[in-house]
């Protein structure tokens, strides 16, 4: 793991009108390391996944990104990180494959990859049906096509094995694990899972960092507290 | 250019795909042909009436066009991937005005014929040169604009709203000058050439909304 920040937040705020959604968030995440961002339902761990990917600007603070600080370098930045959200980010009226070649394009990446892609997720035989009429596990295993076309350095994963059944999940893995040697940002619905692939953890409540620190650290009462 | 001709063609695909917009834009200004033969009461229409009613049915179809030229953007996630790309956020622009200049074409080949069977009195034939050169400079502004206002309404929640209150002021001047460069056209005295004091007007007002869209689009996509 190369001890430099692949992202640095020195008190991050963010707010939606009234409504704070992240406050005074620092941590620091080494390259090629994982951190998992945990917290119940609206405690701004999208909105942190959508700082880091540039689509939202942060309101106080300073971030960095690969080294890059944002807002300012956004599009420095842009080209490096592949966003996996909850949404598919894929037009349902067209097929998957025109789909990831069109992203492949935005990307400059050849159809070569698209293909490749398909075939590693097992949806090279259903590429060529429209999206709406492929149930969600589908949709997603093209998701993570989508966000990993252009081999990114920063992956930000929000509830990346959603809609996968297990051996859906272990088909996108050589794709968005550890093995891809990319930074990860990782959010789930099963904290237990995060903390198993974390090297860092940042626990959220109401947009306050509770916890920031290694998954030992972390221990049994304050996860149970964190999620009580 | 090559992230234009990407998003371009991935529009017109998606049209191609759902037939959602250009049929709409056809069969609502067939509808209003038929509605302003049955109001004005009248067999024919010829000169300057003849081209205000064409040039507000076109643009009132282009409204429905510009309404609908982000939807898939907004409710598909389109923005955000277009965003995380490493493109100039330009080509969006450009390209959106092409898929829309585009629809308008593609409404006018259909709807110019019919106005002609359906109310217009002089024949179409002579002057439809200039009738094309006139419609392309005015679907140019109404595809710069368009882009500009819709840009602008996919973001709120009246967002049907928001694209005719913003869309249909700024297009006012354009609406004039097209009338009036067109409505000598179909008077069927023989003119087949607008006349060019309209003529540059449209063209003046395309290049300003053009560089004025250009400054400030970039912005309408910022958070």
């Amino acid at each position: 793991m190369d001890p430099r920040p692949a992202i640095e937040l020195r008190g991050l705020a963010r707010h939606f009108g009234e409504r704070t959604a992240l406050r005074q968030v620092s941590l620091s995440v080494p390259t090629g390391a994982t951190l998992a961002v945990l917290g119940q339902n609206g405690a701004g761990k999208s909105t942190l996944l959508r700082i880091l990917a540039t689509l939202l600007r942060p309101h106080a603070g300073a971030v960095s990104v690969l080294g890059e600080p944002l807002p300012k370098r956004a599009y420095a930045v842009r080209g490096k990180l592949g966003l996996l959200a909850h949404e598919p980010l894929l037009y349902r009226d067209l097929s998957g494959r025109e789909n990831l070649r069109y992203h492949a394009r935005l990307h400059g990446v050849g159809a070569d990859r698209v293909e490749e892609l398909l075939k590693a997720v097992q949806m090279y035989e259903r590429a060529d049906e429209p999206v709406r009429l492929l149930s969600r596990g589908m949709v997603q295993r093209l998701a993570v096509c989508r966000a990993v076309l252009h081999k990114p350095e920063l992956l930000l994963l929000d509830e990346p094995r959603a809609n996968l059944d297990p051996a859906a999940s272990e088909l996108v893995e050589p794709l968005i694990g550890r093995a891809t040697g990319a930074t990860r940002v990782l959010t789930s619905h099963d904290p237990r899972a995060a903390l198993a692939e974390a090297d860092v953890v940042l626990a959220l409540r109401g947009g306050r960092a509770l916890f920031v620190g290694s998954p030992a650290e972390l221990g049994e009462s304050r996860l149970n507290e964190l999620y009580g | 250019m090559r992230t234009v001709v990407t998003v371009l063609r991935k529009d017109l695909l998606l049209e191609l795909r759902t037939l959602e917009t250009v049929p709409a834009m056809i069969l609502f200004s067939l509808v209003t042909f038929v509605i302003f033969h049955f109001g004005l009461n009248r067999a024919t229409i010829a000169g300057q009436l003849a081209a205000g009613v064409l040039t507000a049915t076109l643009l009132f179809a282009a409204m429905l066009g510009i309404n609908r030229l982000f939807v898939a953007e907004r409710e598909q996630g389109g923005f955000d991937a277009f965003l995380l790309a490493p493109v100039d956020r330009t080509a969006l622009l450009i390209a959106k005005a092409a898929a829309l200049f585009t629809f308008l074409a593609v409404l006018e080949v259909i709807s110019v014929p019919a106005f002609g069977l359906l109310l217009l009195g002089p024949s179409l034939g002579p002057p439809l040169p200039g009738l094309i050169a006139v419609l392309a400079l005015a679907d140019v502004g109404l595809a710069v604009i368009g882009t500009l206002v819709s840009a602008i309404a996919v973001h709120t929640r009246a967002r049907d709203l928001i694209g005719p209150v913003i869309g249909l002021p700024l297009l006012v001047p354009a609406l004039i000058a097209t009338a009036r460069a067109t409505g000598p056209l179909l008077a069927g005295q023989g003119h087949t050439s607008p006349p060019g004091k309209w003529i540059a007007i449209l063209a003046l007002y395309d290049l300003v909304f053009a560089l004025l869209a250009y400054a400030v689009f970039d912005f309408l996509l910022e958070d």
